[in-house]
């Protein structure tokens, strides 16, 4: 008897294994098989767009479009190059400019000159004899503050780099890892181009000395040690100033409800670091038809003017309109700093270390 | 002559049998782990053809580096004697004692163990972190000290503790210590001399793997250490993932496979000094009631270590959960909403489970095959010392491996990168070391002359096997499975860089929904933790059922 039952346990228990594995095996389509119909974007974990803006660009060229989001930027970008060989899509979207030269130099991405890149604006082209990427958007990376903080406090917010190690902001900013995250490192590139190589390591002993706090990530930053965002209100967060992007205003009015009349954080003018984000096709790409074809898309008008509210990121074709919201809460930075792509792959990485050194330990 | 001739068939029948048991194990980490590991190694030391090993000098003169190894090794140190201090009271309880709603309680402790990494480093900040619980009523913060990493540390590996030793406890027979007894021995030192040699094996094994685990730590120390705390492995994660700096990573790599290997081969050198058959009985039988105060105050005591350290941080995640009204998180998880996900968040409890299966019957078939191989008594020095080498993977970055994979199963015959199968492969690797390590104690443990007298009778090495054998080993091989099923259903390091966006596993939507912002996907983080904590809690349920229906059976 007791016999009997423990078969039938064992057969039941066997069956629903193998019932398991053979739907993970049905389950399993054609997906990444390469085939002409599909085109493959890679991309990082902030790709967003409209559903009906990716359906139209379907309609239009025939190809399906399957988005691999394949975590956040520096680790889409990583990943990317390991598996150049054999990669895993046609297009990458979401490399900037503190990284491009590590795509360039590992020869990520194959010559490509998207079809009306005539209009992209000249201050973000670059690599203009081999055409290996092709911009998409840009946005800023400045300090963010709390407006409440400062009013209730009756301190004037920060304007420059130059305020920040200022006594009156002792213990105020919080800002993110500059080896872990694109602002944290975009921050750090924007005092060396400011200061810089010889005065940037001076400047961050007297942020130091300042009270700079760091956290791991722009998550953990913003929406848990800054005072002035819903996240960091809910978090209790006591800092109010943040590094973050000249977007996250329009970001805290937007996601609010209500709507309030004005946006409850501002940007520091002074502290901005210019980013732009590329997109190319990919080396040993398998759709490459398809690839280009989503290429000359992401840059057309009704891509760009559907990005600012999806990524919070600015377009970089003349012409793209941006959002109201973009224009009243979020203008960009007027005079960002900026540095040439070729310059930051000489020094990128020996200035995280350094900064490391100096900051963290 | 005759016998000599009969001898050497059965040495070499012996021989032979064991290489067949072996020869599926070692294919399985030759393909799936030594070649994914050397191929991330290569691509960091290798360029031109040519190996650069004086890269590995450079990189262990930073001074970053040997405190980065500083760090490591003192944290591992001291969250492994905490955990032993708190978990071994609780091991004795739980193998001893009888009392009421103890089958759902064990199934309560290893919960923690099978989270995901991400979640409890949340729950611990919830606890212990700015506006947390003790901030609330002391003032009092731990983030960003070390004390949340060893906090958590006990946390996650209580169990580990409770199940290795404890399993072993529960079936030690009693009348032995009683007798010593008897015969006029303190309690101290009936216990001394009876039980402790007798337990030795297993509290060294749980303490070597708490140290494993402890000093290969990912996500705890990421996430409630911040950026100045950083061991090996997180190291390695940075080094690969944000810097870019291959060689350091693959040189970091390096030594930690070392450090792992030095431990393990101490561990199995003390082990097999101090293997002795042990007289096992049925579990049920060694447990009663606690008599007399003492025993009461420390069942007492137990459980309000339980419920302060491991229940707690899990209410706090469940309270959390229910934030929003009317289950508003739960019912979010149903939506496609496109934006992290291509599928409802839900869907990715049905990929955990299938994935876990099917990871829990590869480490299953492979750690099984590998303990029978590695009991005999027989066993050369090799086949002793692939014992050591199969607890590999546990110390081997996660990260390593995940990027092994993709690098090096991406052609034909391997072209296993867009399948599902990676993901139980990359799972069952961590699956193995808990079933071997389950298993060999209480395989060893059989008297070795009651297969010999079955053999004498005239049993095949298979029925030997299946009426000796088994029957003492069932319950073993069940938690066995139980563990490499929850290890599957928790693992994250690897799955995160594996698992297809459309398929996502539980603890890699959690992370993706935690790296959002905004309430709705924290809260949505929170629930998912809540479903994946209950699944664990069924399943080792369902086990412990199993379980006790049918230890009456020996």
């Amino acid at each position: 008897m007791s016999n009997n039952k423990k078969r039938l346990t064992a057969v039941v228990v066997g069956l629903g294994m193998a019932g398991t594995l053979a739907a993970c095996g049905s389950s399993d389509g054609g997906q990444g098989s390469g085939d002409s119909k599909t085109v493959t974007l890679v991309s990082h974990d902030s790709w967003a767009a409209s559903k009906d803006v990716i359906a139209a660009f379907e309609k239009q060229s025939g190809y399906k479009v399957n988005v691999l989001k394949d975590g956040d930027a520096g680790q889409a970008v990583n990943k990317a190059i390991l598996t150049k060989d054999n990669p895993q899509g046609d297009v990458f979207f979401g490399v900037d400019n503190t990284l491009l030269s590590r795509a360039l130099d590992n020869g990520l991405f194959q010559s490509y000159e998207a079809k009306g890149s005539g209009r992209i604006k000249a201050a973000y082209r670059v690599d203009q004899d081999k055409h290996r990427v092709t911009p998409i958007d840009t946005g800023d990376i400045c300090v963010n503050y709390d407006k409440k903080y400062f009013a209730d406090h009756k301190l004037q917010p920060p304007r420059s780099f130059d305020d920040l190690v200022k006594p009156q902001y002792n213990n105020l900013l919080v800002t993110e890892n500059a080896s872990a995250s694109s602002p944290g490192l975009g921050f750090l590139l924007g005092t060396a181009a400011a200061y810089g190589d010889g005065g940037w390591e001076g400047y961050w002993k007297k942020l130091k000395a300042n009270g700079v706090k760091v956290v791991d990530g722009w998550e953990q930053a913003y929406n848990e040690e800054f005072s002035g965002s819903a996240g960091g209100k809910k978090a209790k967060g006591d800092r109010p100033l943040v590094v973050s992007y000249a977007s996250s205003p329009p970001a805290e009015v937007v996601y609010a409800d209500p709507k309030p009349s004005t946006a409850p954080t501002g940007v520091a003018e002074d502290t901005c670091f210019r980013q732009v984000e590329y997109a190319g096709l990919l080396g040993n790409a398998k759709n490459t038809k398809g690839g280009k074809a989503l290429l000359d898309f992401l840059i057309s008008k009704r891509f760009q003017e559907d990005m600012p509210l999806n990524m919070f990121v600015y377009p970089v074709t003349e012409g793209a309109q941006v959002p109201p919201e973009f224009v009243k809460y979020g203008p960009q930075a007027k005079d960002p700093e900026t540095m040439d792509p070729a310059k930051i792959a000489d020094h990128r990485d020996q200035w995280v270390k350094s900064w490391t050194s100096l900051v963290l330990k | 002559m005759d016998l000599t001739r009969t001898e050497v068939a059965a040495r070499r029948r012996g021989a032979a049998a064991r290489f067949g048991l072996l020869a599926v194990p070692v294919a399985f980490f030759a393909v799936f782990f030594a070649y994914p590991v050397a191929a991330i190694v290569a691509r960091g030391l290798k360029s031109d053809g040519a190996w650069h090993l004086g890269r590995i000098g450079e990189v262990l003169a930073q001074s970053d580096v040997r405190h980065v190894l500083w760090f490591t090794t003192w944290q591992a140190v001291v969250s492994t004697a905490l955990t032993l201090l708190v978990a071994l009271p609780g091991a004795y309880v739980f193998a001893r004692f009888d009392f009421p709603g103890k089958q759902v309680l064990r199934a309560v402790v290893t919960v923690p163990f099978v989270l995901p990494t991400v979640v409890v480093g949340t729950a611990f900040l919830a606890l212990v972190g700015r506006g947390g619980l003790l901030d609330e009523l002391w003032g009092v913060r731990l983030d960003t000290t070390v004390w949340a990493i060893l906090l958590a540390h006990v946390f996650f590996n209580y169990a580990v503790v409770v199940r290795t030793v404890g399993g072993l406890w529960a079936q030690l027979d009693p009348r032995q210590e009683e007798a010593a007894r008897m015969l006029g021995a303190s309690p101290l030192k009936a216990w001394r001399q009876i039980t402790l040699p007798a337990l030795a094996p297993a509290v060294a094994a749980a303490a070597l793997m708490v140290f494993l685990f402890t000093f290969t730590s990912f996500g705890v120390v990421q996430i409630l250490g911040g950026p100045t705390f950083s061991t090996l492995e997180v190291e390695i994660y940075r080094q690969t993932s944000e810097i870019f700096d291959l060689s350091t990573a693959a040189v970091l790599t390096l030594v930690q496979f070392v450090a792992v290997g030095a431990i393990l081969a101490l561990h199995a050198w003390t082990v097999r000094r101090r293997e002795t058959a042990l007289r096992l009985v049925d579990a049920s039988l060694t447990a009663r009631r606690p008599r007399g105060a003492g025993e009461w105050a420390l069942l007492g005591g137990v459980l309000v270590t339980v419920a302060v350290l491991l229940v707690l941080p899990l209410a706090v995640l469940v309270q959390r959960s229910l934030g929003a009204p009317g289950f508003g998180y739960y019912r979010a998880l149903t939506r496609e909403d496109g934006g992290v996900f291509l599928v409802p968040p839900i869907e990715a409890i049905g990929n955990s489970l299938s994935y876990a299966v099917a990871a829990t019957l590869i480490a299953v078939v492979i750690g099984a095959l590998a303990a029978v191989a590695l009991t005999r008594r027989d066993a050369g020095r090799f086949v002793r010392g692939f014992d050591a080498l199969l607890m590999l993977p546990l110390g081997v970055s996660a990260v390593t491996v995940g990027f092994g994979f993709l690098i090096s199963l991406d052609e034909p015959p391997l072209d296993l990168r867009s399948s599902w199968i990676l993901v139980p492969l990359a799972q069952a690797l961590v699956g193995v070391p808990f079933v071997v390590r389950t298993m060999l104690p209480v395989l060893r443990a059989v008297d070795v002359r009651l297969r010999e007298a079955a053999s004498v009778l005239g049993a095949s090495p298979w029925r030997v096997w299946r009426e000796v054998d088994l029957p003492m080993v069932r319950r073993a091989l069940l938690i066995a499975a139980g563990f490499a099923f929850a290890v599957s259903l928790g693992e994250f390091g690897a799955t995160v860089f594996i698992a297809r966006p459309d398929r996502p596993t539980l603890p890699v939507a959690v992370a993706r929904l935690l790296g959002r912002p905004g309430d709705l996907n924290y809260g949505q983080a929170m629930a998912l933790s809540t479903i994946l904590m209950v699944v664990c809690a069924v399943a080792l349920l369902v086990l412990e059922r199993l379980r006790t229906d049918r230890t009456g059976e020996f």
